[in-house]
Order: C-alpha cells, then sequence, then structure tokens
C-alpha cells in the first residue's frame, strides 16, 4: 500500500500536482485582482472625476467588491423570453473562458506562469480571435435590435485590429527568434526591452490591446449613450456578471502581456529576489492607464476608427516590420 | 380696444394693404404693440406666401401657430365674430418685426386649409392645433395626435373639456387597456410612407427612447435604419405632456408663476421673465431699473446652469465620461448663488407680476464675486480638455449641419441659429428688460453643424459671466417693486392707513390681480431660443388663454430633415447638440 502510494508520488507526478496547484493559484489571483479592478477602477475615476466613489464597505470601500459579488450570485437569473437560450448562455461563458485562457500564457516570473508553449504568441491571436465571438453571439442571441448593432459593431472592429495587432508584435518575434512568451522575456532580460526597439510596434499594440478588451475609446459594442448598452443590454445577474468580469480579466491580461512583450516581464532591479513585484508594479501602470484613458477619452465613431486602423495602424505596423528585418539583415551581415 | 393703439401704421401692414386692399384686413390692437391682422381663412395661403416670397425683408419664419376658443370669451370689441380663431405669427430677421395673423373659423369642430407646403415647420403646429382644439386642417400630410396619446378622447384646451382631475371619472389602467395603449404606440412603418425594404434587404426599424440615456428625458424617435445609417426618423413627442397651457385657464395670473418654472426646467426664473413681462405691458406696469438688472443678473445665471448642463452631457454623448461631473460641480456653485439670493435652487417662481418676490439679501455681492472668480479658469480648462480635443471634434465637425434659411424654415432659433452665421439674439436685437446697458458679444457661426452649436453655448456662458459682473458692478439701487395697484403681491406700506389700499390690497392678494382685457405677448432669448407667452385676458382673475410658444419644439420637428444620410452616433451628437428639455417641447 505504502509502496504503491510512494509509486505514484513518483518526482514527475509531483510535479504535475504542484504545476496544476501553481495554475489554480494563478487562476484565483487573477480573478481576485480582475474583481478587485473594478474597485480600482471606480475610486480612480472618482477622484479624476472630483467625487469620493465607494468608501462605505470596509477600509477604503474595499469590501464594495465582495457585496457587489454577492449581490450579483444572488440576483436572480433572469432570461428574457425571445432569446436563443443555448447561445445566450454560452456566450458570457465564453467571454470570461477566452481571456482567462489567454492568461495562462503569460509568464509571470522565472518560475510562475502556466504554460509556455514554444507557439505561444500564435496560440493567443487564435484566442485573441475567438473572443469576438463571445461578444458577437452575445448580441445575436440576444435578439434585440440595440444588441445586434453592438454585435456587428465588435465585428467590424475585430476585423479591423486583429490583422495588425498580429503584425505588430512579428518585430519581436524577428528580434527574439521565437514565439514563446518566455523566452521572450528571457531574450530582454539579457538585451533590452522591446519597448525601445520596437517602440512603433509598442503604439501599434496598445490601440490593439484596448481594442480586444472593449475599452474606451474602442467601447463601442456597448457605447452606452447610443446602444443603452450594446451586446449585453439584455443580460442580468451572474450573466451580465461574467462579461462584466471578463473584461476586467481581460484588463489584467493585455496588461500582463504588454508587460511580458515589451517591458522585460518580471525584470527590473533585484529582479532575482523580487520578480513578481516588478511585474506587478508594470501590470498596475497599465491597468491605471486603461482607467486614466477611460477617464479622458470621448468614443469615436465606429468607421473612423476602421479607417484609422486600415489606414495609418495597418501600414504603420508593416513598415515597422520591414524596417526591423531590413536592419536585422543588415546587421546580420 | 383701450390699450394704446399705435398712431401710424407699421410698414409690414402697409406693404399688405397695398397688395391686397385695406377690406382684406381688419387691424386688432394689442397691449404688445405687434401688428395683429385678421383675415378670411380662403386668402390665408396667399397672404403668407407674399409674405414669405414676395416681400422685401421676408418673413421666413413661421414663428408660432396656435389656435384661441372664442366661445366663451367676452371682451372682443373690434373682432371679427369667430368660435374658433387660428393665430398665425410670423417672423422676420431683416425688418426685425414680427406680424399675427388671426382667421375666424366658425362651428364646433371647423376645417382651414392646411400651411405645410408654404411653412414645412406648420406641421407639428398643425398636429398640436388639431390635437388641443380638434380643428381640421386639409390637406395636412399627417393629421394625427401629438402631444396626446393616439387612444384619447377629446380636444383639452376646448372650453367645454375641464381642466381638473375631479371632474372626470377616476382613472383606471387594467391589463386590457395597458395592451391596447402599448399596441397604439407600436410603430407602423406605412403610416409614415415609409418602406420596410429594398428589393435586396430590409430596413432596420429601430425605437430610440421614449426611454433611452441619451433621449434627455421622455422623447422617442423611430430610426429606420440601412446598418447604421438613418435613412429616416420620425421624432415622437408628447410623453412629458403635463397641460401647462390648460392650467393656465384656472390659475390666477399670479399662481401660474411657479408653473413657468418647470416649462423649460433648467432656466429656472427665465421662464417667468415673459409670463411677467407681458402681464405688465397688459396692465402698464413700468418696473424699477433695480427689478429690471436683478433679473437679468438671475437669467444669465441660470443661462450658466443650463449650458454648463448642456455642455456636460454632449461631451458625454458623445462618449466623454467626466467633463459631466465637473460641470455639475460649476453648476452646484452657481446654484449656490441663486439659492442665496432667491431661497431656491432649480425652480425660485421668483420673479412677480411688477417686481420680485424680496430685494437682494446683504452679502449677495460676495457671493457672486466668488462665483465669478471660480468659472472663468474652469471654462479655459473645458475648452481644452472638452472642445478641442480630436476624437471629439471628428465626431462633431460637419456632422447634422443646416444653414441659415434651413434654420428659418423649420423655426430655429437661438444657438442653433446663430451657428449658422444669422446674427440674430434677442437680447441685441430687441432689448428688454434693460438688456441695452449691457457689453456683451453675440457668438456667431458660419457652418451650422454639431461642434458650432455647442462653441456657441461655450461662448455664451463667458459673456453671460460678463453680463453678470456688469450687474454686480452697477447694481441701481431703488425698489424691488413697482409702485402700481396690479404690482402682485401689492405694496402694503399704505394699507393700514386707508380702507380703499386696504380693500383693493385684499383683493388682490386673495382673488389674484384681476388684468384688463386684452392680448399681450413677450419674446425672450431664453437659454434654448426663443420663448414667448402670448396671453390672452378676459378682465378676469385667470388668463383665458395661455399659449407658450417655447424653441425646443421646433427644433425636434427639424431632426429627420438634418440628419438623412448620417449614421447613428451622428444623430445622438446631434441631439446631444440641440440642447432641449422634454417639458420644454411638451409643455
Amino acid at each position: 500500500m505504502f509502496e504503491r502510494i510512494q509509486e505514484l508520488l513518483s518526482p514527475v507526478v509531483l510535479a504535475a500536482i504542484w504545476a496544476a496547484c501553481k495554475a489554480i493559484i494563478i487562476l484565483l489571483t487573477l480573478v481576485v485582482s480582475a474583481a478587485w479592478m473594478i474597485w480600482l477602477e471606480r475610486r480612480l475615476l472618482a477622484l479624476w472625476q472630483d467625487r469620493y466613489g465607494p468608501n462605505r464597505v470596509g477600509p477604503f470601500g474595499l469590501g464594495q467588491v465582495i457585496a457587489d459579488m454577492i449581490k450579483i450570485f444572488f440576483k436572480e437569473d433572469w432570461m428574457p423570453p425571445f432569446v436563443d437560450k443555448f447561445t445566450f448562455v454560452l456566450a458570457p461563458f465564453l467571454a470570461m473562458m477566452f481571456m482567462m485562457l489567454a492568461f495562462a500564457l503569460i509568464p509571470i516570473t522565472p518560475n510562475w506562469g502556466v504554460f509556455a508553449p514554444d507557439l505561444g504568441m500564435l496560440l493567443f491571436f487564435a484566442i485573441a480571435g475567438l473572443a469576438v465571438y463571445a461578444v458577437m453571439l452575445g448580441g445575436w442571441s440576444s435578439n434585440s435590435k440595440y444588441s445586434l448593432l453592438g454585435g456587428l459593431r465588435s465585428t467590424a472592429q475585430t476585423i479591423s485590429y486583429e490583422v495588425f495587432m498580429g503584425i505588430s508584435l512579428m518585430g519581436i518575434v524577428a528580434q527574439a527568434g521565437t514565439f514563446n512568451l518566455r523566452e521572450i522575456v528571457l531574450w530582454q532580460e539579457q538585451h533590452i526591452w522591446f519597448v525601445i526597439p520596437q517602440f512603433f510596434g509598442f503604439l501599434v499594440w496598445c490601440l490593439a490591446g484596448i481594442a480586444v478588451t472593449h475599452r474606451t475609446p474602442f467601447d463601442l459594442p456597448e457605447a452606452e449613450s447610443e446602444l443603452a448598452a450594446g451586446y449585453h443590454t439584455e443580460y442580468s445577474g451572474m450573466k451580465f456578471g461574467m462579461f462584466f468580469v471578463g473584461e476586467y480579466v481581460g484588463i489584467v491580461m493585455v496588461s500582463g502581456l504588454t508587460t511580458a512583450l515589451f517591458f522585460g516581464g518580471w525584470d527590473g532591479p533585484f529582479s532575482e529576489h523580487v520578480p513578481f513585484l516588478w511585474f506587478a508594479i508594470k501590470c498596475f501602470i497599465f491597468m491605471s492607464g486603461f482607467i486614466l484613458l477611460r477617464a479622458a477619452l470621448p468614443r469615436p465613431r465606429y468607421d473612423h476608427m476602421m479607417s484609422f486602423a486600415w489606414k495609418i495602424c495597418l501600414p504603420l505596423s508593416l513598415i515597422n516590420l520591414l524596417a526591423t528585418a531590413g536592419i536585422m539583415l543588415w546587421a546580420g551581415n | 380696444m383701450a390699450d394704446g393703439a399705435p398712431l401710424t401704421l407699421p410698414e409690414t401692414v402697409r406693404d399688405l394693404f397695398a397688395r391686397f386692399g385695406e377690406n382684406v384686413f381688419t387691424l386688432q390692437t394689442t397691449a404688445d404693440g405687434m401688428p395683429t391682422l385678421w383675415l378670411p381663412a380662403d386668402r390665408v395661403a396667399e397672404v403668407l406666401r407674399f409674405l414669405k416670397n414676395d416681400i422685401a425683408r421676408p418673413y421666413k419664419m413661421l414663428y408660432d401657430l396656435t389656435a384661441i376658443d372664442e366661445r366663451l370669451r367676452k371682451h372682443r370689441a373690434g373682432q371679427p365674430p369667430s368660435d374658433f380663431t387660428v393665430v398665425y405669427q410670423l417672423l422676420s430677421i431683416g425688418r426685425n418685426t414680427d406680424i399675427r395673423l388671426k382667421v375666424a373659423l366658425l362651428g364646433e369642430y371647423p376645417s382651414l386649409k392646411t400651411i405645410v407646403p408654404i411653412y414645412a415647420n406648420a406641421n407639428w403646429y398643425e398636429r398640436e392645433v388639431w390635437d388641443m382644439f380638434g380643428i381640421v386642417f386639409d390637406g395636412h400630410p399627417h393629421l394625427r395626435r401629438i402631444l396626446l396619446p393616439p387612444s384619447w378622447v377629446g380636444h383639452p384646451l376646448r372650453k367645454e373639456y375641464n381642466a381638473r382631475a375631479t371632474e372626470f371619472d377616476p382613472y383606471q389602467l387594467d391589463a386590457l387597456r395597458q395592451d391596447q395603449e402599448q399596441e397604439a404606440l407600436r410603430f407602423q412603418p406605412e403610416d409614415w410612407g415609409m418602406s420596410r425594404g429594398t428589393r435586396d434587404h430590409d430596413f432596420m426599424f429601430l425605437n430610440l427612447g421614449p426611454n433611452h440615456p441619451s433621449a434627455h428625458g421622455a422623447f422617442r424617435i423611430v430610426l429606420q435604419l440601412d446598418g447604421e445609417e438613418v435613412v429616416d426618423c420620425v421624432p415622437d413627442i408628447g410623453y412629458h405632456h403635463r397641460g401647462a397651457e390648460k392650467m393656465g385657464e384656472r390659475q390666477s395670473w399670479h399662481t401660474y408663476i411657479p408653473y413657468t418654472d418647470r416649462i423649460d426646467y433648467l432656466g429656472g426664473v427665465m421662464n417667468n421673465l415673459p409670463y411677467v413681462m407681458a402681464l405688465e405691458k397688459l396692465a402698464g406696469i413700468k418696473v424699477p431699473a433695480r427689478v429690471e438688472t436683478i433679473r437679468v443678473m438671475l437669467c444669465e445665471f441660470f443661462r450658466i446652469t443650463s449650458h454648463l448642463l448642456f455642455y456636460g452631457t454632449f461631451a458625454q454623448d458623445v462618449g466623454a465620461m467626466s467633463p459631466v461631473f465637473y460641470m455639475f460641480v460649476d453648476r452646484q456653485k452657481a446654484y449656490d448663488v441663486i439659492e442665496g439670493i432667491t431661497g431656491f435652487r432649480m425652480h425660485p417662481a421668483w420673479f412677480r407680476i411688477g417686481g420680485l418676490a424680496h430685494d437682494l439679501p446683504i452679502g449677495w455681492e460676495l457671493k457672486v464675486r466668488e462665483f465669478l472668480d471660480w468659472m472663468p479658469k474652469r471654462m479655459d480648462e473645458y475648452r481644452r480638455a472638452c472642445l478641442q480635443n480630436a476624437i471629439l471634434i471628428s465626431r462633431c465637425r460637419d456632422v447634422a449641419a443646416y444653414d441659415t434659411a434651413a434654420a428659418l424654415e423649420w423655426g430655429v432659433t437661438g444657438p442653433g441659429l446663430r451657428a449658422t452665421g444669422c446674427d440674430f439674439d434677442l437680447r441685441k436685437a430687441r432689448p428688454y428688460s434693460g438688456y441695452d446697458n449691457f457689453e456683451f458679444e453675440v457668438p456667431v457661426g458660419a457652418k451650422g453643424d454639431v461642434y458650432e452649436r455647442a462653441l456657441m453655448r461655450e461662448e455664451e456662458i463667458r459673456q453671460s459671466l460678463r453680463i453678470i459682473e456688469q450687474c454686480l458692478n452697477n447694481m441701481p439701487s431703488g425698489p424691488y417693486k413697482a409702485d402700481h395697484a396690479l404690482t402682485t403681491p401689492p405694496p402694503k406700506e399704505r394699507t393700514l392707513k386707508d380702507i380703499e389700499t386696504l380693500i383693493t390690497h385684499f383683493l388682490g392678494v386673495s382673488w389674484g390681480p384681476v388684468m384688463p382685457a386684452g392680448e399681450t405677448s413677450q419674446m425672450i432669448e431664453a437659454t434654448k431660443g426663443l420663448n414667448s407667452y402670448y396671453l390672452t385676458s378676459d378682465a378676469n382673475t385667470m388668463s383665458y388663454r395661455t399659449r407658450i410658444r417655447t424653441p425646443s419644439f421646433p427644433h425636434l420637428q427639424q431632426i429627420p430633415s438634418a440628419i438623412r444620410g448620417q449614421m447613428v452616433p451622428d444623430l445622438i451628437a446631434y441631439i446631444a447638440s440641440i440642447d432641449f428639455v422634454m417639458a420644454d417641447v411638451d409643455r
């Protein structure tokens, strides 16, 4: 009996269990920080808008998130009679799932990270491409005109932004010589943060990253003042909650990815002792940036948005890739 | 009638007499001195065409179209016999004058030929007159109810229609009736001559409102969409109708003042101004200079608060989240001053016939000064943060643009008219309440698009600050009430010294003042455009007919003509730039 257990707990199995534990810890941290980000956003917006924001529940109103979660869990899970039931339920699951799945690719510290496949970046593109289905299906299955318009907008937006999102990162792939995100971070540790050699790639990536999360100024699918709430007009209760938290998970994910791709991941002074601290600080700065954008910018019209994508961002990312390749060839010779 | 006939005939009346002969018209004198002519129903189209197209400096704008139920009116000396009178009021920018044309109609449910082919904006006005009086306009393209639901029975502004809820059976809304009412509101494109699709694809009919974040109140607009392009649209109003005109017929002249506050509910006391000034003309009251200056100062405060709300919500409608919060903070600061002076914030109802409710409080200068020191630097910040934002400009430039001719055709006034390059601000063109004593500029645009309409209001806030500053520096001393028997409440000083004054005072306070018979009106440059009250007195304690001409009503009527072929986000920006409140539309 004892031997059998010992046999089962061979180093390989132990490593697998430990990896699973790590994955769960990362998942929980991600969800908690996404939920906590709702509080952060409300407080920061309030700060910038001369208001208080939630400050009653717990210290600094930190308990607000818990209170909101309890409320939304116990809310009646009402479904309008006219919706396409299966797709209607599926959409919010997809919204949250894809964003979490993409986070699995992000190398957090030298030892932490769920999954680092060799084609990690391509996998990320695939997931980001799928994520639009959540919004599209949500908009379509609601069987409401506002939702449909929101769904259409998000599709149009994705078609324009997917294209150059990939190209904007190809400069990194060319320089680091790998699609593996962990190796990209390691390359930056040895050489230089990609934000400097790939500055134009970074600019374009920022736009694409915001577009992936549907945040201001790319919040056209839900454009509150135009489409009431766009694709999630008909959602309530926890299903709405999943769209909502999914959005914040997306923000954390894109911030983490930006950190890993352009800002050296965990790299920083004393990073051998506190790698996670550096990762967290960098993420926090980008997350706050998302909120600042929301506080500061109006919403462009979606055809302006699309022509901007095709006429400016796409050529810019192509030129960036060509220039990177040219310089590498010249330096290689 | 006894209220001061003009000695010489106005130019327009001479032109009309020269063209059609004197016998066609009957001249009526009114307390407001506006040329008022009666003419036979069959000559209306001809005369209107002449005034609009053939005369020099023409009357391009149909300013108002309304009716009076004359059946119970006693004091009508010199006027042709009439059961229902339809009143047309035209405005000429070139002549800077108005003319009022009246048509006498006989019978219980009379009819008249429509004038929609001449003035496009007569469409809604004629629907309103039909809705309220039951007067039929022959040849009208869509003569259906506008302010009341389609299922309504009766025409409320007719004299036989009761005003009080207690005079009706209790209202009941059971499930069946609720379904019927809802079904009656269902939009049928065919009713409006719209097709449901082309050969290749269907249009989407999107019901925007009456409950929508950007509809600014209970306003519904049904869009015919091709993708996100607005092919056509039908605005639907009346969800905020509260019968303000009917209430004028059962409130005393004095107790009606608080109702006016709630017409343009962002305009506060500025709504009182045309009402009390019209009555002062009728009663022959000349108010002291101090009263005029205080009135101007408060009106400008309300212009600022109204424009600030516009500014913030406009930014919000084009997707900017923060400005509205800053502007509400500033609005509160303005309301603090207003509250300090009047004791109330949004609806002070502070002006009185012949004066004000009370004098300025001690220390008012400090509060006003504090606001004047605070506001200008905030305005500079807003311009940088909001109006100069590239995304905002790209959303607003060349969107829903119209020219001066279109603006006049649709009866557009206020910043919406000035943005087209037409320099017409009533405070300059026809100064009232002492506006000629102030130095200020009138911002004028050129393109008439959404962006310029916003720009006009932004600049008007600065000009209002200038006016308030001049009020502060040059506030005249003197009484806050005119010394006149019809001033309400009347001066009380001598009441305990002689019995006649006491009796007059007692009646004036208990019944309310009895206004001499006659007709009067006053037009002002309100926050949203030209607002006027046209009051008919039958020598009673109450008005015989109260007509409130509000600027927002024609502004909404114009929407389809300005937005066709543009997109849904443009429509949202356009609706924001109109700056309307539904109470100002539906009354």
